[in-house]
């Protein structure tokens, strides 16, 4: 009884949140718009179910995961040392600002036709863009983070003996986590639009094909099922990190 | 010899418009091995500049400041620091191993140097919270931190930059105490930087009255020759309380007015 009540007081209004979500949408669709081209949620639900069993949402649910985890992983992975050197190396940062000054403003949308004529339309450019599209928020958000350290720290661990190599391990790089997961969250979110927009354009499988084929074939309600999906997943990721900078953020933080 | 001397030294900061402002100059100032010394002056005169450059976190615009005869060259760990505020505390690291930061940079093997955080932990009054991160404590127990992470270092001298400004009035009291008693038992030279009089003749054995800025220099030096522990209501205590007083009121208004 007492779980439940904690149970209820913590989800109990996103519960309530997402109801209202559908139920809304439900209104609109049945009395508001009636329309096949605007399907109601319990149709899209029914729908999503059948293809859920059948194997076909699941296929290019996991075609588009995966695309984006390859990605999102190298680009983290290449993004998190490269903006720990730049924040802390003023030499490494003017030498490296250029690149990333320059890359950043240059969308990854816009690089979908460069990426297809490197790479063909297999997984390698996907994945390339999804680095593309991770690697310079990562960066950005890592070099302000060791920015953001407060001096005394790095003093302190200057005068207890710890070399300029210690510093980097044991003081930037642990001072800087809430800030790489920011930036990671960030870069997570910013992968779903990259990814849908790739599959859109070229690809023989994902949630981004599939809203293609829906419209090619007039599947309405499949264009409905792919987008409460990519909803869904992205709602699920994003909390994840959410957590976890909130695990996080009680004992790692820059300033204090 | 001294175990830190000062000769001639001059601080000048160049504030973001170009103009030039000599914090310190002509600035001479001798502390002997195994003192406790502290330096008072009213805001803004530079004290914590003559710590910063001690420390080797700045350096001077001109003139030497020598540790042992040889000239600071950046931050080492014969200068432990204690900083006013909580922010150089490692707010991932539980306090025990806030406190073996420094042997573990070493590479003292972790039996022994959780031993000496321990040891030193205990010194300062905080068994029982070693597990415990920064956050989870006051303000008083993470300056308690601070102290035995430096102590635990074992440092040639301590330097304390206003480390119980910004705690209550009660546990300052009770902090100055204690630290007392540390140093009494570890006699390590301290260098003790405040603005509160009645802290100064608490703690010190010599007292530095700093003039206010600019250019500024010590005044003169008090020897307070108070033993054990000091009673506020002591006449003797009294009498160099007024007599630093008497000091540094000129100084202070100098300050304030400057400031206007």
């Amino acid at each position: 009884m007492r779980l439940a009540r904690r149970l209820w007081r913590t989800y109990g209004a996103y519960a309530l949140g997402f109801a209202s979500l559908f139920a809304f949408w439900q209104l609109a669709s049945l009395y508001l718009v009636s329309s096949v081209l605007f399907p109601p949620p319990t149709v899209v639900f029914a729908k999503g179910l059948l293809l859920a069993r059948n194997g076909v949402l699941l296929e290019h649910l996991a075609a588009s995961l995966k695309r984006i985890l390859a990605g999102f992983v190298a680009g983290s992975l290449l993004g998190v040392p490269i903006g720990l050197a730049m924040g802390s190396f003023r030499p490494v940062r003017k030498l490296l600002e250029p690149y990333t000054e320059f890359l950043r403003f240059i969308p990854s949308v816009a690089m979908i036709t460069v990426a297809v004529i490197w790479f063909g339309i297999g997984e390698a450019s996907k994945v390339f863009l999804i680095v593309y599209t991770t690697i310079f928020i990562v960066i950005l958000n890592t070099a302000a983070g060791v920015s953001a350290i407060a001096p005394n720290k790095i003093r302190a661990a200057e005068s207890l003996g710890a070399t300029r190599g210690q510093i980097f391990v044991h003081v930037a790089l642990p001072a800087t986590v809430p800030y790489i997961l920011t930036g990671m969250r960030l870069a997570m979110a910013n992968s779903f639009t990259t990814i849908v927009a790739a599959e859109l354009i070229a690809a023989n499988d994902g949630l981004g094909k599939m809203l293609w084929d829906g419209r090619l074939f007039m599947l309405v309600d499949e264009i409905f099922v792919s987008l409460v999906t990519l909803g869904l997943l992205g709602f699920a990721t994003d909390r994840l990190f959410r957590w976890s900078i909130y695990t996080f953020a009680g004992k790692y933080s820059p300033a204090t | 010899m001294p175990l830190v001397s000062f000769r001639d030294v001059q601080k000048t900061y160049r504030s973001l418009q170009g103009a030039d402002y000599p914090a310190l100059e002509h600035f001479s100032l001798d502390i002997e091995v195994g003192e406790f010394f502290c330096l008072l002056g009213p805001s803004g005169c530079g004290k914590t500049t003559v710590l910063k450059m001690l420390a080797g976190f700045e350096h001077p615009t001109a003139g030497q400041i020598l540790m042992e005869g040889r000239p600071v060259a950046g931050a080492s760990r014969d200068r432990g620091v204690v900083f006013q505020g909580d922010d150089s505390l490692y707010g991932w690291l539980t306090a025990v191993e806030n406190v073996e930061f420094g042997l573990r940079m070493r590479r003292v093997p972790k039996a022994e140097r959780s031993e000496r955080a321990m040891r030193y932990l205990e010194l300062v009054g905080l068994r029982g919270q070693e597990q415990k991160y920064p956050a989870e404590l006051s303000g008083g127990m993470k300056q308690r931190i601070q102290i035995a992470r430096v102590l635990a270092n074992e440092p040639k001298m301590l330097l304390m930059d206003e480390p119980f400004a910004a705690l209550d009035a009660q546990t300052r009291t009770l902090m100055q105490a204690e630290l007392a008693s540390i140093w009494q038992a570890a006699r390590t030279t301290v260098l003790f930087i405040t603005h509160d009089i009645d802290e100064a003749v608490t703690l010190g054995r010599r007292i530095g009255v700093m003039r206010a800025g600019p250019c500024s220099q010590v005044k003169g030096v008090v020897d307070v020759s108070l033993d054990g522990a000091r009673s506020r209501t002591d006449d003797t205590f009294l009498r160099y309380y007024k007599l630093v007083y008497e000091m540094i009121r000129d100084e202070v208004a100098k300050s304030l007015s400057r400031a206007d």
